[in-house]
Order: structure tokens, then C-alpha cells, then sequence
């Protein structure tokens, strides 16, 4: 029961978040609440036995992802009006078509007879993954790690002040 | 924990995916597109984890997956907002429909 209430907690911490994200019209409200929506994923991976994602999430989502967006959204601040609509011409289709989808997945989720294991979860999550890390996902470990050195330097290299170099 | 059913996981990574992509579809504004993007990433690694705790609960393969996921989301997160920061300098608008030079 207990188990049941924070979940219920947490999902109208993110679908909440989900519908601010999308509804409201003042861009800076929509970066607070998502991040609003990534804390309640944080309490969701506790509950699903990765702390240590829960941590990672916090960090990175919360902490660099959405600080990021709010810093974006702040330096192109002119356009932020918020009176006018912040929807586009196909606001209407999108309005019929991801009901829709949404039906199907949950006619998916709901008709498919998943295979639940009733075995403990493991105990040595941190362990085990440093070892899947270092083992048999070592190639995309690494490569993950040259990927975010490209980003790195590529957002640099985009964001830089380019005037003085232009004709 | 097997008083939350695996189907009430799924349920919510699909509203909250539906929700992103709505508001992927329907924003003008590109930062806005971009959070409906972050939205659908993190529904993903909702199933992930959710499938990893109760379909293979021995081992954690699919935190692995998140994690994975998260970094990218990082990365496409970080080149994103470089490109977006760079077109509002050149062009003075953050709103897509006017940023169509590369449209046929």
C-alpha cells in the first residue's frame, strides 16, 4: 500500500511535469517543470532498485541538462513573448495523432503477457555494473566516451562567437 | 514491490512518451522542441529499468542501457542548444518555422 502511494507521488510529479513541459506557455515555467518531471523519474529508479541511476539522474538531468536549457532559453530571451501562441500549424494533427499512438501502445502493454520473474533483485547493483562496463560493453563504454568528447568540443566549437572571423 | 504491477511502469513511460512527442510535434519554439525530446529519452529509460527490475531482476544489463542513453541524451542535449544559440546570433529568431533556409 505504502509502495502504492509514493508511486502515485511520483507519477504526478512526472506526468505532471510532462504536461507543464508541454502546455504551459512560458518557456522558463516549461524548464522548471521539467525538471520537476526528471526528480520524479529519480524516485522512480529508487523504487525500481538503481539507486545509483537515481543519482545520475539528479546530476546529470537535473543538475546540467535543465540548468543548460534554462541558460539557452535565457539568452535568446527576446523572442519569449508569452502571449502568442507557442504552438505550430500542425498543432491539431499532432493533437489527433499522439492520442492515438498512446492508445496503441497501451492496448500493446496491456494484451501482452510479459514474463515477470519473481527473483530477487540483485544486491550488488554498483558491482555489477562496473563489470558489465569494463566487460562485455567495454567497445561501446569507450566509444560513449570519444562521443562525448566530440560533443564536447563540437558545442564549443558551434557556440563559439564567430563575428571577428567573418567577412 | 510486486504490489505495483510491471503494466502501471509501462503505462506512465507511455504517457510521458506520448506527451514528448506531442510537444516535439506541436512547439515553435526549437529549445521547447528539444524538451519534448528529453521527455521521450527519459520515458525510454523508465521501460528500461523497469523491464531490467522485472523481467530479468538477476542481473542490471539494462541500467547499463540507461546509462548509455543518458549519456547521449547529454551530448545531443549539450550540441543541440550550441546550434540553437548559434542560429539565434545569426538569424535572431529561436522559432522553427523561420529557420527553413535548408527547406526545398
Amino acid at each position: 500500500m505504502t509502495e502504492q502511494i509514493v508511486f502515485f507521488i511520483f507519477t504526478i510529479m512526472v506526468l505532471g511535469g510532462g504536461l507543464g513541459v508541454v502546455s504551459t506557455k512560458n518557456l522558463y515555467y516549461a524548464a522548471l517543470f521539467l525538471s520537476l518531471s526528471f526528480s520524479g523519474m529519480a524516485g522512480y529508479f529508487i523504487m525500481l532498485n538503481a539507486g545509483f541511476l537515481a543519482a545520475v539522474q539528479i546530476i546529470v538531468y537535473v543538475g546540467a541538462i535543465a540548468i543548460l536549457i534554462l541558460f539557452a532559453i535565457m539568452l535568446s530571451r527576446k523572442v519569449m513573448t508569452t502571449n502568442e501562441p507557442q504552438t505550430n500549424k500542425q498543432n491539431w494533427l499532432a493533437l489527433i495523432v499522439t492520442p492515438l499512438l498512446y492508445l496503441t501502445l497501451i492496448f500493446l502493454v496491456v494484451k501482452v503477457n510479459w514474463p515477470v520473474s519473481s527473483a530477487a533483485p540483485a544486491l550488488d547493483v554498483l558491482t555489477q555494473m562496473g563489470a558489465q562496463f569494463l566487460g562485455g560493453y567495454l567497445i561501446p563504454f569507450e566509444v560513449m566516451s570519444v562521443l562525448l568528447l566530440v560533443a564536447l568540443v563540437g558545442a564549443i566549437i558551434l557556440a563559439r562567437d564567430v563575428e571577428k572571423g567573418r567577412e | 514491490m510486486q504490489n505495483i504491477p510491471l503494466t502501471w511502469w509501462l503505462s506512465v513511460a507511455t504517457a510521458l512518451f506520448s506527451l514528448g512527442l506531442y510537444g516535439a510535434l506541436s512547439r515553435k519554439n526549437a529549445i521547447a522542441i528539444l524538451m519534448g525530446l528529453e521527455l521521450m529519452l527519459n520515458a525510454v529509460n523508465i521501460n528500461l529499468v523497469a523491464f531490467n527490475r522485472y523481467i530479468t531482476p538477476q542481473n542490471v544489463t539494462g541500467q547499463v542501457f540507461a546509462v548509455f542513453v543518458i549519456a547521449i541524451a547529454a551530448a545531443e542535449a549539450a550540441v543541440a542548444l550550441a546550434i540553437i544559440i548559434a542560429a539565434y546570433r545569426q538569424r535572431g529568431t529561436v522559432n522553427v518555422d523561420d529557420l527553413d533556409s535548408m527547406k526545398f
